[in-house]
C-alpha cells in the first residue's frame, strides 16, 4: 500500500511539474494573469506531492518491506537504522528521487522568497523550474521507478554497498546534490529574463544569493567527497582527478566564475550577456556531470550503477534542456548592449579575468575528462587520461588567478586607481613572501620552487584580504556582510592552496624495517617499534604492532597499525594506525614479517592536512555570509511564512 | 574594454550553441559505443581477478577458491536464494551447464545453507563447485552490485566477461561462449 501510495504521488507531482511549466511559461507570456496566479499552487502541490513520494520510500526502508526491489536491493534486516535512511540516495532511482525532492525544495523557497519580485517574472522562473522538474519526474517514472514490487518479495535485502555504510559518505551526496540542484535557479532566473527579453541587468542581483548558496553547498559537498576518499578509501589521497570528481568540479569552477560575473553585471550593468551564459553553463555542467557519471559512457570507479539506457533518456533531456536555454540566448542575448567602459586596472578587469581562467580551468578539465570518448568515436582506441595532464593544465591557469586576486579585491570599480593601495600591496607581498621562504625552508626544509609559490600566494591573499577590513575597524566603520563574506572566502581559498602546497610538496613517505625496539626518522618524527604480538578479532587474528611516535625525544603518540588475517577468506587485510597531530597526518602500515624479528612497515607524515578541510568549511561560510546581505534581503515579510530546515539557504538568509 | 563590433551576418551568440551541438554528438556516439542494456564494464575486465578461498556448501570445513582454478577457463555465479533473479535465470543455469564443459562454480551469496542445498536438490544444480560467502566479502572484491552477476575467467586468471542480470542462453551463446575456446563452449556429445 505504501509503495502504491508513494508511486501515485510522484505521478500526481509530475502532472503537477507540467501544470507549473505551462502556466509559469505561457501565463506571462500570452497575458494571462490567473494563470500567473496558479504557477505558485502548482508548486506548494508539487512540493507536497514529491514530499510524500519520499516520505513513502523512507517508511518502506525503515519498515523493512522487502517487496520493494528497491528496498530489498540496497538494504538488510540487519542495517542499522541510520543507515535505511541514507539508503534512500544508496542507488541510482534512490538518488534520482532525491534529486527531485531537492529541487521542488529550492522550487518552494524561489516562491515563498521572492514575493517582492515581479509577479511575472517569478511566475517565469518557476515555470523553467518546473520544465526541469517535469524532465526528471518522466525520467524516474519511465526508467528508474524506486517503487516497482518484488514477485514473489525477498525473504530478505541484499545489504547497502558496503562502502556507502559510511557517514561521509551518507551525508556527501545530499549536501553536493543541493548544490548542484541550486544552480538550476541560476539558470531559471537566467532563463526567465531572456524569455521575459529584460535588458536591464536587475536580474542579476535578484540572482545573485542564490548562485552564491549553491556554490556554497557545492564546496562543502565536494570537500565531504575529498574527505571521504582520504579516510575511508585508503591511502591513495584526496583527489585523483577521476572522471566523477571532476563532473563535481567543473560546475564549481563555473560557478565561481558566475558569482564573480553576477557582481560586475549587478553592479555595473557590464558582462550581461556573458553572465547569462554562465548562469546556462553552470546547471548544464550539472546534468553533463550527471550524464557522465550515470550512463556509463565513462569508465570510473565511481559508475557500478550505470546504465546505457538511462544514459540516452538523460541525453535527450539534456540537449532539449541545454539546447533551448541556449537557442534562447542566441536569440536574445544579441539585444544586450553593455552601458559604459572601464580601465584596464578596474574591478572589472580582474573580474574578467577572474571568469577568463576558471572557465579555462574549467574547459581543460572538461577536454580531459571527454578525451577518452572523442578517441573512442574517432576509432582512436582506448586513451587515459591521469593527473600528468591536469596538473599542469589546472596550474597553469590558476597561477595568475591567485596571483591577480590580491591586486584585484584593492581596485577601485570603473577606475583603477591602484596607486592608493600600491604600498600596502608591496608590503603584503615582501610579507607573504618572507614567510613562505622561512615555512618552506626553514619548518619543511625543501626547495620546491611550486610549493613556495603556492604559500607565497596563499600568504599574500590572506594578508591583502584582511587589510581593507582591518582598516574600517580602525576607523570605527561597519563592514557589510557582503565584504565581510568575500574577504572570509577569499582566506578559505588562500587556506586550501596553503594545505595543497604543503600536502604535496612535504608529505614524507618512507619504507622502513624494524626490529624490536630499533627506531626509524620519517620526516621530523622518530617511529620506534615497541613489539609485535598476536591478537584476535571478531572474525579475523591478526599481529599488532605497536609504534610510539616521538619528536625531538618527546612521545607525540602510540600507534597499532595491524595485519589481519580473515579466518573465512583467509585473506590478509591491514588496518593502518593514522593520528592527526597538530594538523598533521602520522600514518603507519604494517607489512611483512622480515624473519629474525624485523617487520617491514611504510610510514607517512603528511603536514597540516586538516587545513586542506578548513579552507573549504571558510569558503562556504563566507558564502553563507555574503548572501545573508541586506541588500538581497528583499522578500523580509513573507519570510516567516517558510518552514524551518525546508531549505537550509533560506534558513540561513533568515537567521541573519 | 568593450565587446568587439560584431561582424555584420554572424551572431557569435550563436558559438555556445554550436559547441554544444558538437558535445552532444561525442556524448550521442559514446552512448551508442558503450556496451548494452545493463552490462557495466566492471573496472575489473581485463583485470587479474581477485584472489579468494571460501568454505564449500557441500563440507564447510574445506575451503575452495582461485588456487584451485588456476590454469583454467572457469564461469562464476553470484547466486542467492533471497534473490528474486536467481530463480528465473537457475533453469538457464542448469541447461547451460549441460551443454558446456566450463566448471560453473557458484557462490552463494549471504545466504542459509541450508535453504541453499534444499533450492539446489529442487531445482538443480548447474555448478560444478558451490562456495559460501556469508559475510559478503569476497563478493565485494568482485565488485558485485547485486546478485544474480556472471563472471568469465581465463587460465591466467583475467576476467574477461562480467554479466550483471540474469543469465539468459542468448547471452551465452554471444557473450561466454563466444570468448571460450570451442572445444570448451560445447561439450561434444
Amino acid at each position: 500500500m505504501v509503495p502504491e501510495l508513494g508511486h501515485f504521488a510522484l505521478i500526481l507531482a509530475m502532472l503537477l511539474a507540467a501544470l507549473q511549466a505551462f502556466f509559469g511559461i505561457a501565463g506571462p507570456a500570452l497575458n494571462r494573469d490567473r494563470w500567473v496566479a496558479a504557477t505558485l499552487s502548482a508548486v506548494a502541490g508539487q512540493f507536497v506531492m514529491v514530499a510524500t513520494a519520499v516520505g513513502c520510500l523512507v517508511m518502506s526502508f525503515v519498515n523493512f518491506d522487502f517487496s520493494v526491489r528497491y528496498v530489498a536491493e540496497n538494504s538488510n534486516s540487519a542495517l542499522p537504522l541510520f543507515y535505511r535512511v541514507t539508503a534512500l540516495w544508496g542507488a541510482h532511482e534512490g538518488s534520482l528521487l532525491l534529486w527531485i525532492m531537492l529541487l521542488a525544495c529550492w522550487t518552494l523557497a524561489v516562491a515563498i522568497l521572492t514575493t517582492r519580485l515581479p509577479q511575472r517574472f517569478v511566475a517565469r522562473v518557476l515555470g523553467v523550474l518546473g520544465f526541469l522538474s517535469f524532465g526528471f519526474l518522466l525520467f524516474t517514472l519511465v526508467t528508474s521507478n524506486p517503487f516497482l514490487r518484488l514477485e514473489p518479495p525477498a525473504a530478505d535485502g541484499i545489504d547497502l554497498n558496503p562502502l556507502l555504510q559510511d557517514p561521509g559518505l551518507a551525508t556527501h551526496p545530499p549536501v553536493l546534490y543541493t548544490g548542484y540542484v541550486g544552480l538550476a535557479v541560476a539558470f531559471a532566473f537566467a532563463c526567465a529574463a531572456m524569455l521575459e527579453g529584460r535588458t536591464d541587468p536587475i536580474w542579476a542581483r535578484w540572482t545573485r544569493p542564490w548562485a552564491t548558496a549553491a556554490w556554497a553547498f557545492l564546496t562543502c559537498g565536494i570537500t565531504l567527497g575529498a574527505r571521504w576518499s582520504y579516510y575511508t578509501l585508503g591511502w591513495g589521497g584526496y583527489w585523483a582527478w577521476d572522471p566523477v570528481e571532476n563532473a563535481s568540479f567543473m560546475p564549481w569552477l563555473v560557478a565561481t566564475a558566475l558569482i564573480h560575473s553576477l557582481a560586475v553585471t549587478d553592479k555595473r550593468g557590464l558582462f550581461k550577456s556573458w553572465t547569462l551564459l554562465l548562469a546556462v553553463v553552470g546547471f548544464s555542467m550539472s546534468l553533463v556531470g550527471t550524464f557522465l557519471v550515470r550512463s556509463g559512457v565513462i569508465v570510473s570507479v565511481h559508475s557500478f550503477a550505470a546504465d546505457p539506457t538511462r544514459g540516452t533518456a538523460i541525453l535527450i533531456f539534456l540537449i532539449i534542456a541545454i539546447g533551448s536555454a541556449l537557442g534562447l540566448y542566441a536569440w536574445r542575448a544579441p539585444m544586450l548592449k553593455s552601458s559604459g567602459g572601464f580601465e584596464l586596472t578596474a574591478r572589472e578587469s580582474f573580474l574578467l579575468f577572474n571568469n577568463i581562467l576558471l572557465v579555462i580551468a574549467a574547459a581543460t578539465i572538461f577536454g580531459g575528462t571527454i578525451a577518452p570518448l572523442i578517441a573512442d568515436t574517432l576509432g582512436q582506441g582506448a586513451l587515459s587520461v591521469g593527473a600528468p595532464y591536469f596538473r599542469p593544465t589546472f596550474l597553469l591557469p590558476m597561477l595568475p588567478l591567485l596571483a591577480l586576486l590580491s591586486i584585484g579585491i584593492h581596485a577601485n570599480w570603473k577606475r583603477g586607481r591602484l596607486a592608493e593601495s600600491r604600498k600596502a600591496l608591496l608590503v603584503t607581498l615582501v610579507l607573504a613572501c618572507a614567510f613562505a621562504l622561512a615555512v618552506v625552508l626553514g619548518v619543511y626544509s625543501g626547495r620546491h620552487v611550486l610549493s613556495f609559490v603556492g604559500v607565497a600566494l596563499a600568504g599574500w591573499i590572506i594578508l591583502s584580504s584582511l587589510l581593507d577590513p582591518i582598516d574600517r575597524w580602525r576607523r570605527k566603520l561597519t563592514l557589510s556582510r557582503a565584504v565581510l563574506g568575500m574577504t572570509i572566502a577569499h582566506i578559505g581559498l588562500a587556506v586550501v592552496v596553503l594545505a595543497i602546497s604543503l600536502v604535496e610538496s612535504f608529505t614524507v613517505e618512507r619504507d622502513i624495517a624494524l626490529a624490536d625496539g630499533q627506531s626509524a626518522r620519517v620526516g621530523a618524527y622518530d617511529f620506534r617499534l615497541i613489539g609485535v604480538r598476536a591478537v584476535d578479532g571478531p572474525n579475523y587474528s591478526a599481529e599488532r604492532a605497536e609504534v610510539v611516535v616521538s619528536r625531538n625525544g618527546r612521545t607525540v603518540t602510540t600507534l597499532f597499525p595491524e595485519k589481519r588475517e580473515y579466518w573465512v577468506r583467509q585473506q590478509v587485510g591491514t588496518a593502518a594506525g593514522i593520528k592527526n597531530e597538530w594538523g598533521t597526518d602520522l600514518f603507519i602500515a604494517l607489512g611483512d614479517d622480515l624473519g629474525a624479528g624485523r617487520w617491514s612497515m611504510r610510514a607517512q607524515v603528511r603536514p597540516l592536512i586538516a587545513l586542506l578541510w578548513l579552507g573549504p568549511a571558510l569558503m562556504a561560510l563566507g558564502g553563507f555570509c555574503a548572501l545573508s546581505d541586506r541588500r538581497y534581503r528583499t522578500a523580509r515579510a513573507a519570510a516567516g511564512a517558510v518552514e524551518p530546515g525546508v531549505n537550509p539557504a533560506g534558513a540561513t538568509e533568515r537567521s541573519a | 574594454m568593450s565587446a568587439p563590433a560584431a561582424t555584420p551576418g554572424f551572431n557569435r551568440f550563436l558559438v555556445p550553441i554550436a559547441a554544444f551541438v558538437l558535445i552532444a554528438i561525442v556524448f550521442a556516439v559514446g552512448i551508442k559505443h558503450s556496451p548494452q542494456v545493463g552490462v557495466i564494464r566492471s573496472p575489473l575486465i581485463g583485470k587479474p581477478a581477485p584472489s579468494w578461498s571460501l568454505p564449500l556448501l557441500s563440507d564447510t570445513h574445506r575451503t575452495f577458491g582461485s588456487k584451485d582454478l588456476h590454469g583454467h577457463w572457469y564461469v562464476l555465479n553470484v547466486w542467492g536464494t533471497w534473490c528474486y533473479a536467481c530463480r528465473d535465470e537457475h533453469a538457464a543455469l542448469v541447461a547451460i551447464a549441460r551443454r558446456t564443459a566450463v566448471p560453473i562454480i557458484g557462490i552463494d551469496w549471504r545466504d542459509d545453507n541450508a535453504q541453499a542445498r534444499d533450492w539446489l536438490a529442487q531445482l538443480g544444480n548447474p555448478y560444478s563447485t558451490v562456495a559460501t560467502d556469508h559475510d559478503g566479502r569476497v563478493v565485494i572484491d568482485w565488485g558485485v552490485y547485486g546478485a544474480p552477476e556472471t563472471f568469465l575467467v581465463n587460465p591466467s586468471g583475467m576476467v574477461v566477461y562480467k554479466q550483471i542480470g540474469a543469465m539468459t542462453p542468448e547471452v551465452w551463446q554471444k557473450e561466454f561462449a563466444s570468448r571460450l575456446p570451442p572445444q570448451l563452449a560445447n561439450r561434444s556429445s
